[in-house]
């Protein structure tokens, strides 16, 4: 069974990120978003019959799905929470779909978001609270530096093995910069930078510096998944899902496989399949970025050049949204801020405002085909996504 | 000051943790299909076989990546910085967490030779750790 182009996404809401929280709370968050998301979508909210909820980031995750129903008073006939850390945005797309092609929903209501800040990482109590059992006994009493040391090391061994310079590395964050610098929503709107600013940031962990290190802040994105049948008659057009994959290959990055091969070979794989394409079809990107190797390492692994040529590649390549190959053009995460689990899914909102062409002073020109990714845990989890404008 | 983490033991590796606490490293090794893992667990993730049976190491392996730690927010680790976490990866296969001590910077890299050392944490508690390996 075949669900390219059976749903399409109808409806956005996402708030501006912020590093200065003002007393919000992720239910709030969330509320706020469903509320922008319906009104972009046209629906009531009676007319939801599906809740699809990434986890909560303050409050307790427990029946969290139902605490997020309740706060909205929606009775939606399926809900689920999905917990595939920063892929959590695409899966919740995933799942909504799945919904929609069982028949069983209609108006699938995607919700990610919270209450972020810079120390949320940062003390023993809470490295530990992001940890398995197994980390907690076989990797903490090493002291890793949280998720920075796991993609520090991935870094490490594709500069090994490839010759891939700290050069290459930066000019991904310069190029997502700039697209920022047409953003204003982003967070560091206005603050250009350059590859000699991205070097000359201080070594957090080696060999990725401080720019090349996503900024977790407060925020929130809601998407509405809509049966293709209805998006046709709801005010925005439509942006189908034509393709889906997802893949899994550990949990801690001292169990990856292979530390450079990414489970997006397998996400990728599956989404072309489905959507008919290849990695020459798509226009633009809209990649998981919490970190410069996060981007280097998708391309390589979507597709989009051989294996350990990605340091080259983004070297020759113009990502900005003049490009020939524009990448996460409201910043990515690294510039538009990681609201959390709202950060993944900023790719996917970022990919519906370019392909309904409403992405302003950086909208791209070729704007059919968008490969969005989400990636979760130390590389471990992903979903890949092709959205595209029609189904033929 | 928070304290430095310590390892949290259960029952299917405490075997693990009395023999490096002796200076020993010994991982599970698969009866059905030869193959060394680690962590340590009930069933063989290779082959889903239940006999696993406790062997010694040679404690030699090569540096698979590593980092150089230069800013960390765990209190416990912060007199240590700049140090190295790493991936090792042993002779018998398996990989795991460590850092690489004895070590000037300049001389790390990866597929250096490595042997293991016994670091005492906490009263009876020594760490699996690594260092360049001495011919
Ligand atoms: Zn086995």
């Amino acid at each position: 069974m075949n669900l390219r182009g059976i749903a399409a996404i109808t409806g956005i809401g996402e708030l501006k990120p912020t590093r200065n929280p003002e007393g919000k709370t992720t239910l709030g968050i969330l509320a706020e978003v469903a509320r922008l998301a319906l009104a972009d979508a046209g629906l009531t909210k009676q007319e939801v019959d599906g809740l699809v909820v990434g986890p909560p980031t303050e409050d307790s995750a427990f029946m969290w799905p139902q605490q997020v129903a309740e706060y909205l008073q929606l009775f939606p006939l399926f809900l689920d929470m999905v917990e595939m850390g920063g892929a959590s945005g695409t899966g919740c797309i995933s799942r909504a779909l799945m919904a929609i092609a069982t028949g069983r929903c209609r108006h699938v209501l995607c919700l990610t978001g919270g209450v972020w800040g810079t120390g949320i990482f940062n003390t023993l109590e809470a490295r530990t609270a992001v940890m398995s059992t197994l980390e907690a006994e076989f990797d903490l009493p090493y002291g890793p530096m949280g998720f920075n040391s796991a993609y520090a090391m991935a870094a490490q061994r594709h500069m090994h093995l490839y010759g891939t310079t700290p050069e290459q590395l930066a000019k991904i964050a310069v190029d997502q910069r700039y697209n920022a610098c047409a953003c204003p929503q982003a967070l560091f709107y206005g603050k250009p930078i350059t590859v000699a600013d991205v070097l000359d940031s201080p070594v957090i962990v080696s060999p990725l510096h401080l720019l090349e290190i996503v900024m977790p802040c407060t925020g929130g994105s809601a998407v509405v998944v809509s049966a293709a049948e209805r998006a046709v008659d709801m005010p925005r057009p439509p942006v189908y899902v034509l393709g889906v994959g997802e893949g899994c290959s550990h949990n801690s990055i001292a169990r990856m496989p292979d530390i450079t091969t990414t489970p997006i070979t397998v996400s990728a794989r599956q989404a072309y399949q489905m959507a008919g394409v290849r990695a020459g079809d798509i226009d633009f990107l809209s990649v998981y970025d919490c970190y410069t190797i996060t981007v280097l390492l998708t391309l390589e692994d979507a597709g989009f050049c051989p294996k350990g040529e990605g340091g080259p590649f983004v070297a020759s390549t113009d990502l900005t949204y003049q490009g020939d190959l524009p990448c996460n053009t409201h910043g990515g995460q690294l510039s538009w801020g990681q609201p959390s689990y709202a950060g993944g899914m900023s790719h996917v909102t970022e990919a519906v405002r370019q392909i309904r062409g409403t992405a302003g002073l950086r909208q791209v020109k070729r704007n059919e085909l968008c490969f969005v990714n989400g990636n979760g845990g130390a590389l471990s989890q992903q979903c890949s996504l092709i959205l595209g404008k029609s189904t033929h | 000051m928070e304290k430095r983490p310590v390892p949290k033991t259960s029952p299917v590796s405490e075997f693990f943790w009395e023999k490096a606490a002796r200076g020993e490293l010994w991982l599970q090794k698969c009866q059905n299909c030869s193959q060394f893992i680690f962590y340590p667990r009930v069933v063989c993730p290779h082959c889903f076989s239940d006999k696993l049976e406790w062997t010694p190491t040679s404690g030699k392996g090569k540096i698979y990546t590593y980092t150089v730690v230069y800013r960390t927010d765990l209190d416990a680790f912060t007199d240590k910085l700049p140090y190295i976490y790493a991936i090792v990866e042993l002779e018998e296969g398996p990989r795991m967490s460590a850092n690489i001590i004895n070590c000037p910077l300049d001389k790390v890299r990866i597929d250096l030779p490595v042997e293991v050392v016994f670091e005492e944490i906490a009263p009876g508690l020594r760490l699996p750790q690594f260092q360049p390996h001495r011919h």
